[in-house]
């Protein structure tokens, strides 16, 4: 053979090797890497399937207890005869917390997505965006444990007190003064969705046409005018989605709303009073669960709960950002 | 009237426009603070004998008397450990995965697992801990594995691999799909097989790609604590074995965190601040490897 035929490493290099090797790799590998690939995610689905049956199975027993009533009950009493375990109080302050969360993240998120899509000069836009995403990265343990020391006491020292005398007359203000309350495992919440909100719906405004920003121009709309008309309405759905999204992360964050809700399982509609969501109870009941196999599975079926509820609430996020982003996402 | 309207609405556009900048300075303000809180407060207890021992300091130090500091070393080499287990099996189960969606997934099985996975990458964490929770319990009233393994290293890292698999897949998944069809064609005329196109060419084509979300996966799991708290359990003692409980360094944060005894405290303020570092140092890395990868195309 002659040593002509010298090809530079790389695929071409690799390609006239592998044609000149032949053998069974040229045979099986692409059936074999393709059932490969295929199957691995199939695994992935199938343990999904397979954790999410056992889960049921393991909530049984307080399901037959409890029935529907366990979502309308109350109280969580180990000491009852029978015990009895209700989710309500749970229940009550994962909406509760969320919905704080999603009030107040909502606007600031919007805002800053505006600002890093249409107002901020291009070179700011990327710096922006790596400090939004610091903010996604710092795991909610150490939110916890800054929520525990910096904004809990700021909470019931400058903020608390001034509600309740300025805001009481609304009920939502009421009783004694905690630091660690509803409210502030729901502005806790507000801070940690802001980066889940700004990023996916800064994405759906980047997406939006420069040409419809044209059209709402050179009719002589102002910069926030064609924000409105030409970017905002045309990327509602993925905005509608990246609020979605927000809303569940919010729904199942954990560490942050334990350290700062005060752990305490009345009900009352004061913002100002102590709580606990459904997340937060598990993570706090559940060693003390242990030695009682009813218990543990009324927190296996509360956890049941949590997962049916983030599962409905991303369905719906990914079935409108799907819609949203089809047009773009179609290749080949 | 046109004036003061045109007025109106050119005053409109900049109160917007200020409201906008001030979104962001509230976003910042919390960025900040827990930046700010984590050095001032970490860093006088982080030293070279919090580094290299294990255990919980002692209560209240008289005056004097020689006790205790404690340390996390256990806790970093649990977490170490922990995040390096599960990244074990997370990477290739989750860029196989991804594969299959980029480059097998061009149908209906591969929407529907795209779908699936996009979703349980939205469960919380807490749920991924008591669904391995549930697991173990069953497969040691199974008498499939010892009733250790259910509060245990094995169990804390299968917990992350599970958090950590939708969040490789989906990065490669995107990074797969960034890669221009013509390269796969140019590939494939040179007479390559599908997998070997897919392995020598388009994978490390999108290398940087795979690599970031490797790094975002690592991130986070090496934060996560809701999931450990029913698995990995937490220990004050050296790693005894891959069935016995250990030590995370979330887990310290959270029980020392709100301990109300300050030289607890202090050690959960300390381990707070290197895991900070540790995900700073993650991020940074992901967007160098980001930012040099643009910067070789672009001059091609």
């Amino acid at each position: 053979m002659a040593a002509g035929l010298e090809l530079a490493p790389g695929p071409a290099a690799e390609a006239v090797r592998v044609v000149r090797a032949g053998g069974w790799l040229r045979r099986w590998g692409d059936p074999l890497f393709q059932w490969l690939s295929t199957g691995i995610a199939l695994a992935v689905l199938a343990a999904l399937a397979v954790l999410t049956v056992l889960l049921t199975l393991r909530s049984e027993l307080a399901f037959t207890a409890f029935g529907p009533g366990f979502l309308t009950h109350s109280t969580w009493n180990a000491n009852a005869r029978p015990p009895l375990y209700g989710a309500l109080p749970f229940i009550e302050g994962t909406v509760v917390t969320s919905a704080i969360g999603i009030a107040l993240g909502v606007p600031i998120s919007l805002g800053i997505a505006i600002f890093m899509s249409e107002l901020a000069p291009p070179w700011l836009r990327d710096p922006m965006a790596s400090l939004v995403e610091m903010l996604a990265a710092i795991p909610s343990v150490i939110y916890g444990l800054w929520g525990l020391f910096v904004l809990v006491p700021f909470m019931r020292v400058t903020v608390e007190p001034h509600l309740r005398a300025q805001l009481g007359w609304t009920g939502l203000f009421t009783g004694q003064i905690f630091g660690a309350d509803k409210l502030t495992a729901g502005i806790i919440l507000a801070v940690m969705v802001i980066p889940t909100i700004s990023a996916v719906s800064r994405e759906a405004m980047v997406a939006v046409p420069t040409t419809q920003r044209e059209a709402a121009l050179s009719l002589g709309a102002t910069q926030w005018e064609t924000t409105r008309v030409g970017v905002l309405q045309f990327a509602r759905s993925g905005i509608v989605a990246a609020i979605i999204l927000g809303l569940g992360r919010a729904i199942g964050e954990t560490m942050a709303v334990t350290m700062t809700i005060g752990n305490n399982n009345t009900l009352s509609t004061s913002l100002l009073s102590q709580g606990q969501t459904i997340a937060s109870w598990i993570a706090n009941d559940f060693l003390t669960a242990a030695t009682s196999p009813l218990e543990q599975s009324a927190l296996l079926e509360l956890g049941l709960v949590l997962l049916a509820i983030t599962v409905v609430v991303n369905v719906v996020a990914v079935l409108l950002l799907g819609r949203f982003f089809r047009p773009e996402e179609a290749r080949e | 009237m046109r004036p003061t309207r045109r007025g109106r609405r050119r005053w409109a556009n900049r109160v917007i426009s200020a409201l906008c900048i001030l979104c962001v300075g509230l976003a910042l303000i919390p960025l900040g603070s827990i930046l700010f809180a984590a050095f001032s407060q970490g860093l006088p207890a982080l030293n070279l004998s919090l580094l290299t021992t294990s255990g919980p300091p002692a209560v209240i130090c008289p005056a004097g008397a020689v006790c205790s500091s404690g340390g996390i070393n256990n806790a970093i080499l649990g977490t170490v450990l922990l995040v390096g287990l599960a990244a074990l099996v997370a990477f290739p189960v989750g860029v196989l995965t991804g594969v299959f969606l980029s480059e097998y997934g061009d149908n209906r099985l591969g929407r529907g697992v795209r779908f699936f996975v996009n979703v349980m990458s939205g469960v919380p964490s807490i749920v991924i801990g008591i669904v391995v929770f549930s697991l173990l319990v069953y497969l040691s009233e199974a008498n499939v594995i010892e009733s250790r393994y259910i509060f245990s290293a094995a169990s804390g890292s299968l917990a992350l691999g599970l958090i950590m698999v939708p969040v490789v897949a989906r990065t490669t998944d995107e990074a797969l799909r960034l890669v221009p069809t013509s390269t796969r064609e140019a590939a494939l005329a040179l007479g390559l097989p599908r997998f070997r196109t897919i392995l020598r060419v388009v994978l490390p084509a999108a290398g940087s790609g795979v690599l970031t979300g490797a790094l975002l996966a690592t991130a986070r799991a090496a934060g996560e604590t809701a999931p450990l708290l029913m698995t990995a359990f937490g220990n004050t003692f050296d790693f005894a074995g891959l069935n016995r409980p250990v030590a995370a360094l979330p887990l310290v944060i959270y029980y020392y965190g709100i301990s109300g005894i300050p030289r607890y405290e202090s050690i959960a303020w300390g381990s707070a601040l290197l895991l900070v570092l540790a995900m700073l140092a993650m991020s940074l890395a992901a967007r160098y490897v980001l930012a040099r990868t643009r910067a070789r195309t672009s001059t091609r």
